[in-house]
């Protein structure tokens, strides 16, 4: 364990101790902002340290001391520190615009002391995906984040929420299922949950059978990254939540299901063999859903559904299974968090400025809000992938990758690729002509936007911007995180480095550790 | 020392009833059909974890049994999370069937009525919003061809102007009738 290896495990707890307080303050709602503020700065700054420092290798933990292969293991490795650390950007944003909209709105308009633990639970769910090395753990971050996403998107109980909330809760515990039944299967088939040793032992066991594991853990992680056809239930109930929480699940929650098939395909089933489907998948991803896009006329059901699509290009990089495609993959996904969510936070300032996100009631709004008008402008050709914009540069890096793989369903995908950046332009800049440029058919209402939404949401465009300005470091970044996950054995050494064990004290009582691993498991668990 | 892997055949029978019983109930359209069928498949997937531990033996305490005699505590370990994870959001699900009683006098899970506009829109080939851009005009491509005419053609005949006017006033005025 490195010095620094205290650092690992700070995003998952502080936000989990964060919640604990501010649930137990729940009478103090000043007091419980200031705790969630504070927490998810921690988290940030942390988030940021250990990007810096996983460069150098990853950091990893073994929790409690014990051993890794039978103890959880926190892995920090560049892919999982870079989205921990956009992730944290993101949910702090968004947390600070949800402040401003409660204070504009009073704290009757929503069970605040609700929200905020809630958030926090949220986004330690998120970070615990994302740098747990053990496939139960990652199965615990899994269920702590949607136990938290159930809540968010039903808060207040209405009618609608509660119509698209049982839609979302029955597909993410269809997809929770299966993942549980791919551990189950697993376990079976290798004896080991521990990421590291899986990568070791699953060439060892039958072809089939392992066809037959990654298949199961596509299908889970495929519902929660919404990939085509596991995608239907996605515009239906995002657009419903309330403007903050659609904006931190369209950036983080899908990702996450991302995330977690890059982490399976690259370490555990590097030979491929689902590749061909992956790119198919990824094709109807794409057009799917910017055609899905093209017909709405709600702005908020527009941008899901070019969140579907746009999916598909990281599936896209993900299938190529080439370092170049991996590496765009990943730019692409840190892009597509900040601009999505900063989009979707766009929207709501839009519907409480214009009272409406439906396109038929909309217009003029780049006269009467200019600010609005740019905040909006930005993001969205970004989003349609204008250079010298991030989109640009991603979907660039993912269609050399593919004209570099040379495979006619690579180039067909390039085809593909850039078929549906023309379609996100065109839905998009159809949906600005609408709302900012022509005359609304009724004057809209005399409002104003509040600072303290517009700044975040200003933040977060800002930050996009700095991903063009930025692009070379990242784009490096995210290079050398592809080439560690090719190289496979950093991670492995990294795990398990002396005998296929971790450094836990826990080296001459095995047993000791797996009984042990038991009230661990189940704290984490109870926390969901 | 070998472990005895085989499974329990009753065990993957009741895992097969558990399985194909919630999956049915799943498929349901009321919530509490579906919340039966979510707590089956996931005893049944509890009890898959139980088989991937192979054989049943004795308790796993250090010092108290010969290793080899033991049974697998890992996958009892996450038997019990994922137990109290399906007792959550079981309870979770159960609230929102009741809130979902409360508000409609039913569990059923609903359409959404949104897609079916726009589908409904799309089959009559519609617009899903109204456009400034949007041709008010229900003229077809022939009609258009009809009343266009090239200005630089003077091959149809001048209608001859009664008070005077020219030409090219004339035609002016039909083509900016056109243009509007």
């Amino acid at each position: 364990m490195s010095e620094y290896g205290f650092l690992v495990p700070l995003p998952v707890v502080v936000p989990l101790f964060g919640a604990g307080l501010a649930l137990a303050l729940y009478r103090r709602p000043r007091l419980q902002r200031i705790i969630s503020v504070i927490a998810l700065s921690i988290v940030l700054v942390v988030a940021a340290t250990l990007l810096v420092l996983a460069d150098s290798g990853p950091i990893v933990v073994d929790i409690g001391g014990w051993a890794a292969p039978v103890g959880i293991d926190l892995v920090a490795d560049r892919l999982s520190s870079l989205m921990l650390t956009v992730s944290a950007a993101v949910t702090l944003c968004v947390q600070l615009y949800s402040l401003a909209q409660g204070e504009a709105d009073g704290d009757e308009s929503a069970p605040v002391s609700i929200y905020h633990p809630t958030y926090l639970i949220l986004t330690a769910g998120v970070a615990n995906a994302f740098l747990s090395g053990d496939l139960f753990n990652i199965y615990v971050g899994f269920e702590i984040l949607l136990a938290a996403s159930y809540v968010l998107l039903t808060l207040g109980g209405t009618g609608e929420r509660i119509r698209a909330g049982s839609i979302y809760v029955v597909v993410a515990l269809v997809s929770s299922l299966l993942f549980l039944i791919a551990i189950a299967m697993i376990y079976a088939a290798t004896g080991t949950v521990n990421l590291a040793q899986l990568a070791e032992r699953l060439p060892e066991i039958d072809a089939d059978v392992r066809l037959l594991l990654q298949v199961l853990l596509l299908l889970a992680f495929g519902i929660k990254a919404a990939i085509f056809p596991l995608s239907a239930w996605l515009p239906d109930s995002y657009p419903t939540a309330p403007a903050p929480v659609t904006a931190v699940f369209a950036g983080l929650l899908t990702k996450v299901g991302v995330y977690a098939i890059i982490r399976t395909q690259t370490l555990l089933f590097p030979e491929g063999r689902m590749d061909d489907v992956l790119m198919w998948a990824a094709l109807a991803t794409m057009v799917v859903g910017i055609l899905g896009a093209v017909a709405q006329d709600d702005l908020k059901r527009l941008l899901s559904f070019t969140l579907v699509s746009h999916i598909g290009y990281m599936i896209f990089g993900i299938a190529l299974a080439s370092e170049t495609g991996w590496a765009a993959a990943i730019y692409y996904v840190a892009h597509h968090i900040i601009v999505q969510t900063g989009l979707f936070l766009v929207a709501g300032l839009i519907e409480r400025r214009g009272g409406s996100t439906s396109l038929d009631s909309l217009g003029g709004l780049a006269k009467i809000a200019p600010v609005l008008a740019v905040l909006f402008f930005i993001p969205a050709m970004n989003l349609g992938g204008i250079p010298p914009l991030s989109g640009f540069l991603g979907k660039v890096g993912l269609l050399q990758a593919g004209v570099q793989d040379g495979s006619a369903l690579a180039l067909t995908l390039v085809v593909g690729g850039v078929v549906t950046s023309l379609l996100t332009l065109y839905a998009l800049i159809k949906a600005w002509n609408k709302a900012f440029w022509q005359t609304p058919p009724e004057p809209l209402p005399e409002r104003t936007l509040p600072k303290g939404m517009v700044l975040p949401a200003g933040a977060l465009v800002v930050l996009g911007l700095a991903l063009t300005f930025g692009a070379g470091p990242l784009y490096g970044y995210a290079e050398r995180a592809s080439q560690a996950l090719s190289d496979r054995s950093t991670y492995v050494t990294a795990v398990l480095p002396q005998g296929g064990r971790g450094a836990g004290e826990s080296v001459d009582a095995t047993r000791e550790a797996e009984s042990e691993a038991t009230p661990t498991a189940v704290a984490t668990g109870e926390e969901g | 020392m070998t472990i005895d892997m085989s499974p329990n055949l009753v065990l993957v029978g009741v895992i097969v009833v558990l399985v194909t019983a919630g999956v049915y109930l799943l498929l349901e359209r009321s919530l509490s059909r579906v919340l039966i069928g979510v707590v089956l498949i996931g005893n049944g997937a509890n009890l898959l974890f139980l088989v991937a531990g192979g054989a049943a033996g004795r308790p796993p305490i250090v010092g108290l049994e010969p290793e080899g005699r033991m049974s697998d505590p890992l996958p009892q370990a996450m038997v019990l999370t994922a137990i109290v994870i399906t007792l959550g959001m079981t309870a979770f699900l159960l609230a929102m069937a009741y809130r979902s009683w409360q508000l409609h006098q039913h569990d059923e899970v609903q359409d959404d009525v949104e897609d079916r506009r726009i589908a409904r829109l799309a089959a009559r080939d519609e617009r899903a919003f109204e456009d400034a851009d949007t041709e008010e005009s229900t003229t077809t491509l022939d009609e258009e061809a009809a009343e266009t005419r090239d200005e630089t053609d003077d091959g149809e005949p001048v209608p001859v102007p009664a008070d005077g006017a020219t030409d090219q006033q004339s035609h002016d005025r039909t083509t900016g009738q056109e243009d509007r």
